[in-house]
């Protein structure tokens, strides 16, 4: 689950730096996409390591679930949380949901079918028109939001899990999971945003 | 000061339990919530019923026999205390305390408020035997400790074995206690012979056991009345990890019998 949960993060890291060159303008995020689908080799093999990655981290998961489950059958009464963030007890929560969207997410920006004007080569007009639709950018926000927490308590987990708990480094990496979740938070909302308010203008009005 | 109670009673390990409820009356703060339920129990049997089974043994914090939940919080509300050590000035008067017994698998419940916790001693057992030399006592630093390691080997022998850990966590992972035990020998020159095949059978037990899987989530460290530290976790995964490889294609439990 660490193992996964660190090639993701590594690909979430990836693709909103990507994704960022929206704000460079049309002709940047098009040649940036161009460039990608020119060598479908690098494409399709990311493609399937990031499905086959995804797979596995669900699969540890439900795995997980089941030891868990049968480790207490009975719940107590009443239960105090005293120590724990809702990220860490949220993450069965924020997992599926952050799944569906992925699903949506790849019919709407990838796929195209659940956009209303898709075009295979302009990604820029995708995104502007894409996120115009404000209960496209809410759906988006709230799935965001969910991937940030999940980030946050699975990148101080994934130290722990993988044997790494140092006096000065982990109270460090807590901070800097904290910063990240906002931070790409941040980065990803401000697409959608940028779209909605009008400060990503369509391509033809930048002509 | 007056108080109700729910407390889950229980017969037998078979038998069907239930939440019961009981007035305790005229509480002094200076007693210990044990005794607090002593003079509940006292009650209860100069009416002919059966008291509230509990265990019990030191009753000044160092043995761990005691502990069950009080209001959801494992050994209650009060930090880095077993509940013979909580004193009912921590507690409001006409207050609600809801008493339940560790749940887990592993922890099957015997009466009320007792769980067995025999799975605890054969992780223990599954650790083996430490190479030590046996006869007259050693010459006092005849092998020399790190403080740092002599510091974090204390702190992780300060396990009681009390099942607060595995009772806190959403997951009822023993992953605190046994990380416990594995840091208090694998941290001193004495216990680094079978360190790495120490670690692999404890965590092989500890599955067979049937606890849960830790997910990093801290209640175990909250809960803890020794304020064990979940960088025993750490250490237990990654002592894990390195024996796995050192002992892969072995067998699980790095073979040698």
């Amino acid at each position: 689950m660490a193992a996964t949960g660190a090639a993701l993060y590594l690909f979430v890291t990836i693709h909103l730096l990507g994704n960022l060159q929206v704000f460079l303008g049309p002709e940047a995020i098009n040649s940036y996409a161009a460039k990608l689908k020119s060598v479908p080799e690098i494409v399709w093999g990311a493609r399937l390591g990031l499905l086959a990655t995804v797979g596995l981290h669900i699969l540890t998961t439900i795995q997980l679930m089941r030891i868990n489950a049968k480790a207490r059958p009975t719940a107590y009464t009443k239960k105090a949380n005293s120590a724990s963030t809702v990220a860490s007890r949220t993450m069965y929560l924020s997992g599926p949901t952050i799944a569906a969207f992925i699903v949506y997410h790849l019919l709407h920006l990838t796929v195209g079918s659940a956009h209303p004007q898709y075009s295979e080569t302009d990604v820029y007009s995708n995104i502007v028109f894409g996120f115009r639709v404000w209960w496209v950018s809410a759906a988006y926000l709230i799935a965001m939001g969910l991937l940030c927490t999940h980030l946050r308590h699975g990148v101080q987990s994934m130290f722990q899990s993988l044997g790494f708990n140092h006096p000065l480094q982990t109270p460090r990496i807590k901070k800097f999971a904290n910063a990240v979740g906002i931070l790409y938070f941040t980065g990803f909302a401000s697409m959608p945003l940028a779209a909605l308010t009008g400060f990503l203008p369509p391509f033809f009005e930048r002509l | 000061m007056n108080l109700t109670l729910h407390v889950w009673r229980q017969a037998n390990a078979a038998a069907p339990g239930r939440m019961v409820r009981y007035d305790a009356r005229d509480v002094s703060e200076d007693m210990s919530f044990l005794e607090m339920l002593d003079v509940v129990n006292e009650k209860l049997i100069g009416e002919g019923k059966e008291p509230i089974a509990f265990e019990h043994d030191c009753r000044e914090g160092i043995c761990g026999s005691c502990g069950f939940m009080i209001n959801g919080a494992a050994h209650g509300p009060q930090k880095g205390t077993t509940i013979c050590q909580l004193h009912m000035r921590y507690f409001k008067d006409g207050e609600e305390l809801y008493l339940e017994p560790w749940r887990a698998t592993a922890f099957p419940v015997l009466k009320d408020l007792v769980v067995d916790r025999g799975a605890f001693d054969r992780i223990i057992a599954a650790g083996g035997f430490v190479s030590v030399r046996t006869g007259s006592a050693p010459d006092g630093n005849a092998i020399p400790v790190p403080k740092e390691a002599a510091d974090t080997a204390m702190d992780a022998a300060a396990c009681i074995g009390c099942g607060a850990c595995v009772a806190a966590c959403p997951n009822a992972a023993a992953a605190l206690f046994t990380g416990a035990k594995i840091s208090h020998l694998g941290m001193l020159p004495q216990g680094q012979a079978e360190r790495s095949r120490r670690a692999l059978r404890m965590v092989e037990q500890l599955t067979l056991e049937q606890f849960g899987s830790c997910t990093n989530i801290g209640e175990c460290e909250a809960a803890c009345p020794k304020q064990i530290p979940i960088e025993m976790i750490a250490r237990m995964n990654r002592d894990h990890l390195k024996a796995a490889w050192q002992f892969r294609g072995a067998g699980k439990s790095g073979g040698g019998e």
